[in-house]
């Protein structure tokens, strides 16, 4: 069994997430942190709806995670490190992490991590465009694009245009993978 | 593919020596934070085992082992039982023992390291062994070539100095030429090689040497401590035909060439004390990269393999 997500079902998570900021934020100083890679993707397109609007301070920033994972002794070789870009100061900032999906919520562990270690953000927000559940960490996020249903053992496969030539979101069930 | 060890830049092919570099980068990003420390080596032991002396290449590991969250412990060579006459397998079988992951080895002996590498599940990194190898030393010469000029094809490096009996010089003409780079050599006959890597060129005159319009000046060290018998007359000798004078950096300067040592330098030697202000010296990068590299190296390798160097 497969299901998939259209180009229209992620255009629409993402108007709903930046919606849902736009409405609790708008006019306050927010800075967009996308988490590589693809949250990196979603936190741009937030951003372009968002710039929308006069006269609003917004700041962008991309984390790569890679060094805070706890589970790359699994992984058969290191995740391939890019770079992290925070040119703001993170100093006191109001700061809303962006993640495409948010499962067991260990991502957002070793991100809360990485971004502690470039100062102290004043608050810190958790945006993602699908929630597929199955936490194994006290995490919740405070914007969501899509819930989806899933089993623990699913594979809920992202593809976007700039990272992956393509919008997709494609739920593999465990029989099938 | 991962390996286990790292024992010199002959062995690794491009493909893995512009990954390294590539993965230098974000690692020498970290540096800008106001924490320069990630956890990615957590519970990771690293030993230092240094039968010869140094300062820089030993506090450049165990600075980068250190910000990568591992353990340092240090395996004092000059107070240990190797002074009481025990043999490098036996040290090695305690620590193997010991469970360490990395072992940085530098040794007078050319070779050493990948005898313990084969003894070993723990990786291993030649930090200079005889005149064999000093691979993080070629890594990261190349790195600081590469942040001038990404892509560094054609450009020339003129490596000034003793090559004979130079590791440096080994590890990083081998890493410059697998990069496309045109290397030179410039010294007194004596130190000047006639046999070894072919398809670099060999001066034993300044002037000469200048001609060849190099785009980088490379000093090594007088080594003096590495010299029985003598090879050129004297230090003022040497630094007449060869060191870098006021008069020479003012035509570097001109030039606009990029000037590398690594270091410690013998001012008056190699290099005369203006050389330290000059725009275009590289040596301060050289030192800050060395750290990135060597990050970049213990995240890369994978201990507990059972082969002497390569993993899956």
């Amino acid at each position: 069994m497969q299901k998939t997500l259209t180009a229209e079902d992620i255009a629409t998570g993402v108007e709903r997430l930046a919606k849902a900021i736009l409405d609790k934020h708008r006019g306050h100083p927010v800075a967009l942190v996308g988490i590589r890679s693809r949250g990196d993707e979603v936190a741009e397109r937030i951003l372009t709806i968002l710039s929308a609007e006069d006269d609003w301070d917004l700041s962008f920033g991309v984390l790569d995670i890679s060094l805070y994972r706890d589970d790359f002794e699994h992984l058969h070789e290191n995740p391939l490190l890019q770079e992290s870009d925070i040119a703001f100061p993170i100093e006191g900032a109001h700061i809303i992490l962006v993640d495409d999906v948010l499962f067991t919520g260990r991502t957002i562990r070793a991100a809360l991590d990485a971004l502690s270690d470039y100062g102290r953000p004043g608050k810190v927000e958790l945006a993602v465009l699908i929630d597929r559940g199955h936490r194994e960490m006290p995490i919740q996020p405070d914007y969501v694009g899509i819930t989806l249903d899933t089993c623990r053992l699913d594979h809920v496969l992202v593809s976007l245009e700039g990272t992956d030539g393509k919008d997709e979101v494609r739920i593999v069930e465990k029989e099938n993978s | 593919m991962a390996r286990k060890d790292l024992l010199d830049i002959a062995a690794l092919d491009r493909e893995e020596i512009e990954h390294l570099l590539d993965q230098s980068i974000p690692f020498k990003e970290l540096f800008t934070r106001s924490v320069k420390k990630v956890p990615a080596l957590k519970g990771k032991s690293v030993l230092m085992l240094f039968y010869e002396p140094s300062t820089r290449t030993h506090s450049s590991f165990e600075v980068a082992a250190k910000r990568l969250s591992a353990d340092v412990t240090n395996f004092d060579v000059a107070h240990s039982s190797i002074t009481k006459g025990e043999s490098v397998r036996e040290t090695v079988e305690t620590l193997q023992a010991m469970r360490t992951d990395y072992i940085i080895v530098r040794h007078g002996r050319s070779g050493l390291p990948g005898m313990i590498a084969r003894q070993t599940k723990a990786s291993v990194i030649s930090a200079g062994d005889g005149a064999h190898a000093h691979p993080t030393q070629g890594l990261l010469d190349a790195f600081t070539i590469k942040e001038k000029f990404p892509d560094p094809t054609g450009k020339k490096v003129l490596i000034i100095g003793d090559i004979l009996h130079s590791r440096v010089a080994r590890s990083t003409s081998t890493i410059l030429k697998k990069l496309g780079v045109e290397v030179a050599y410039l010294g007194p006959g004596s130190l000047v090689p006639r046999v070894g890597p072919e398809n670099i060129r060999r001066f034993t005159d300044y002037k000469e040497a200048m001609a060849w319009s190099p785009d980088f000046i490379y000093l090594l060290r007088v080594q003096m401590e590495r010299q029985d018998a003598q090879f050129f007359p004297s230090l003022r000798e040497y630094h007449r035909l060869y060191g870098i004078s006021d008069a020479r950096l003012d035509e570097i300067r001109k030039r606009g060439l990029y000037l590398m040592h690594p270091g410690p330098v013998n001012r008056g030697v190699e290099l005369c004390d203006a050389v330290m202000d000059y725009e275009r010296s590289l040596i301060n990068d050289q030192v800050e990269n060395g750290i990135a590299v060597r990050m970049a190296v213990l995240y890369w390798l994978k201990p507990g393999g059972e082969s002497p160097s390569v993993v899956s």
